[in-house]
């Protein structure tokens, strides 16, 4: 049990995805500037992610690693993923048209959502377990969804300041980003 | 459309990083020094250019519904290429580049330019824009590498620049120097070409 609080809080704050590991950039640049987006889009990751990540982790143990062909771990997991996506979505539409409204548009967009791959190979390498593998996913996807709505709530007041003209938009999202980054740096050290 | 312009184009004018802004993650992560970046780049280049290549060369055989998963399939066959690559001639850049190098697969900027121009343009020149969008795409990563290299490191190459009483930033190689070089440096390069561009207007 505390081996899992411990791979929670570390996902979650201590390497958080998007400002420790870099991944995660592109919806976490394109989906922050409203608060209500930020959120359809951290259930949605959250979602995907764990289920992503249970899927990949039985092939990886039942098919790779028995037929030995690890090699091919990129395409299948790439291939897993999209149709993931495609099924969840398709899922979603026929049984509840209401949170497909919220979630439809953001579910495309996930599968080059860099967090499901790269949380699905990094549980493989770090030698998790299903429950590990669970936490783990679990946790890389709220500190997403944390980062997100964090940043959101920043961005619609960064929309009012004066910032110099070179800077508007990305690049002072970006330097935000790092002070955000600076002050997660803090939790260095808590596990 | 000529050969130098589709270059221009992925080199300055729609750069990757500084103009379009995708395919960041690798970006960020990855440019630590300048080595790094361009192994990074280097690989980029070509996945990207193999990739626009045979997507160009299928593109009457692939049917438009599927296109998506066709493309993420072809990408990730040569980004296994490469992975192996690597793993077998340069094992430590291997180490260095890590979890980045199978994540080439879901770059945006290579998707992006497999549906934007692979897609409908020939093979030449599919190839052409795949290596101009590449090493756009090595520019950028490269100068942040050096800058971060320089200011986090003392160094260049590996080639110590300073005396050795010089006390180098190390935040400029932790994530958050990471983050504020690249929103500087995108500034910057906004800058300089709104400046060229009212020049040659």
């Amino acid at each position: 049990m505390g081996n899992i609080f411990i791979i929670l809080v570390s996902t979650i704050f201590i390497n958080n995805y998007v400002f420790a590991r870099f991944l995660g950039i592109c919806p976490f640049l394109g989906v922050s500037s409203k608060m209500d987006t930020a959120t359809g889009m951290g259930v949605a990751v959250t979602f995907v992610t764990t289920l992503a990540s249970v899927v990949t982790f039985i092939i990886q143990k039942y098919i790779l690693d028995i037929f030995e062909i690890q090699y091919l771990q990129t395409i299948v997991f790439i291939l897993v993923i999209a149709s993931l996506v495609q099924f969840v979505e398709m899922a979603i539409k026929k049984m509840s048209p209401t949170l497909y409204n919220a979630l439809g548009v953001y579910l495309p967009l996930i599968t080059t959502n860099c967090i499901v791959l790269g949380v699905a190979i990094l549980n493989i390498q770090e030698g998790y377990n299903l429950i590990e593998t669970i936490a783990s996913s679990v946790g890389a996807s709220l500190g997403f969804f944390l980062a997100l709505v964090l940043m959101a709530g920043l961005r619609e007041k960064l929309e009012l300041a004066d910032i110099p003209e070179a800077l508007k938009g990305f690049p002072i999202t970006l330097i935000a980003t790092g002070l955000m980054s600076i002050a997660f740096a803090g939790f260095a050290g808590l596990v | 459309m000529k050969t130098s312009n589709i270059l221009k184009n992925g080199l300055i004018n729609e750069n990757a990083i500084f103009v379009q802004l995708i395919g960041m993650c690798s970006v960020l992560a990855v440019s630590t020094t300048a080595i790094n970046s361009i192994a990074m780049g280097i690989s980029v280049i070509a996945v990207l250019t193999c990739s626009n290549i045979f997507i160009s060369l299928l593109r009457k055989v692939i049917p438009d519904e599927i296109r998506i998963p066709v493309f993420v399939i072809i990408i990730a066959t040569f980004v296994t290429i490469v992975d192996m690559f690597l793993n077998a001639y340069a094992p430590d850049i291997y180490s260095a580049l890590g979890i980045f190098i199978p994540l080439i697969v879901v770059n945006c900027l290579i998707l992006a330019r497999a549906e934007a121009f692979a897609y409908t343009n020939g093979v030449v020149a599919s190839a052409i824009d795949g290596i101009g969008m590449g090493l756009g795409y090595t520019f950028a990563i490269t100068i942040l590498g050096i800058v971060r290299e320089i200011l986090g490191s003392g160094s260049v190459f590996g080639i110590s620049l300073f005396p050795e009483s010089f006390q180098p930033a190390g935040i400029f190689v932790a994530a958050p120097g990471a983050f504020i070089l690249l929103g500087i440096l995108i500034g910057i390069f906004r800058t300089i070409l709104k400046k060229t561009q009212a020049a040659t207007n």
